[in-house]
């Protein structure tokens, strides 16, 4: 997995490719918290359109990135979820917790 | 086809490392199975939910224990159903699980963690474990789709 970061205004938004499993969600996690937790970003956006696989170690790291966001009043969107990422979420039966776009534009607009 | 047929048998260390690489293999397997493209999905994220149990709770982390997951096609009778399945067997030599922790956690818990007993209770049609010999013992199985009958019968 791989993870990068853009900065808009007091936006950040990750791009994650790649598979997020027990292997490589504290790749996700880690920067994720920090983004929230230490920065407080006021929004964090997940742009997971190139991300192939995620297991529940990677719906978890994205629970306590929600769970973060809550605690610091900050927003977090996830967008770009493609047929086997929106599965998984649905099968978690926690996709309606979370807030998620379609596009980036929306994400960023909204 | 009659009894049990084996069709991949492998020998894995508990490295997280080698999910990535069972995915492959399990994709790959259901896939040349005639599973559908969702049941594919279904059958992988049941057996990597599995593996990533055994690394994290029966070795506790631990990256070089060993693991060995069985792959065959059987006839059985399950859950109501009677037919050819894929029967997968994930062996550690862990410690005990605690069959109290099998039964996972309410969905309606909004928390991380948890999530992986109820990921493979829903990908698969019927989930079996026992103790064995000092040995945890997963049996999961997934039926076979059943072939369109021939044309004009």
């Amino acid at each position: 997995m791989q993870i990068s970061a853009r900065h808009l205004d007091k936006i950040t938004i990750f791009d994650i490719t790649g598979d997020i499993d027990l292997a490589t969600s504290p790749e996700l996690r880690k920067p994720l918290l920090r983004e929230l937790r230490e920065l407080r970003t006021p929004r964090v956006v997940l742009n997971l359109k190139a991300v192939r696989y995620i297991d529940s170690s990677g719906v978890a790291s994205l629970v306590e990135g929600l769970k973060a966001s809550r605690d610091v009043g900050s927003r977090f969107i996830l967008f770009g979820l493609n047929t086997t990422v929106r599965e998984v979420l649905q099968l978690s039966k926690l996709v309606r917790i979370f807030e998620i776009c379609e596009s980036e534009e929306q994400a960023v607009a909204t | 086809m009659s009894g049990r047929s084996l069709l991949l048998r492998m020998e894995l260390r508990s490295n997280p490392e080698t999910l990535c690489v069972v995915r492959g293999a399990v994709g790959q397997l259901t896939e040349r199975l005639g599973f559908s493209e969702p049941e594919c999905r279904a059958v992988v994220l049941g057996v990597d939910e599995a593996m990533t149990n055994i690394i994290r709770h029966a070795y506790a982390g631990h990256p070089d224990r060993p693991i060995a997951v069985l792959f065959r096609r059987i006839r059985t009778s399950s859950c109501g159903k009677n037919g050819e399945a894929l029967e997968i067997v994930l062996e550690d030599r862990g410690k005990k699980v605690d069959r109290a922790k099998l039964c996972g956690r309410a969905l309606e818990d909004v928390k991380p963690g948890g999530l992986g007993l109820h990921f493979i209770r829903e990908s698969m049609d019927a989930l079996e474990f026992r103790r064995k010999n000092g040995r945890n013992q997963l049996r999961l199985i997934k039926f076979l789709p059943i072939p369109d009958p021939p044309a004009g019968s």
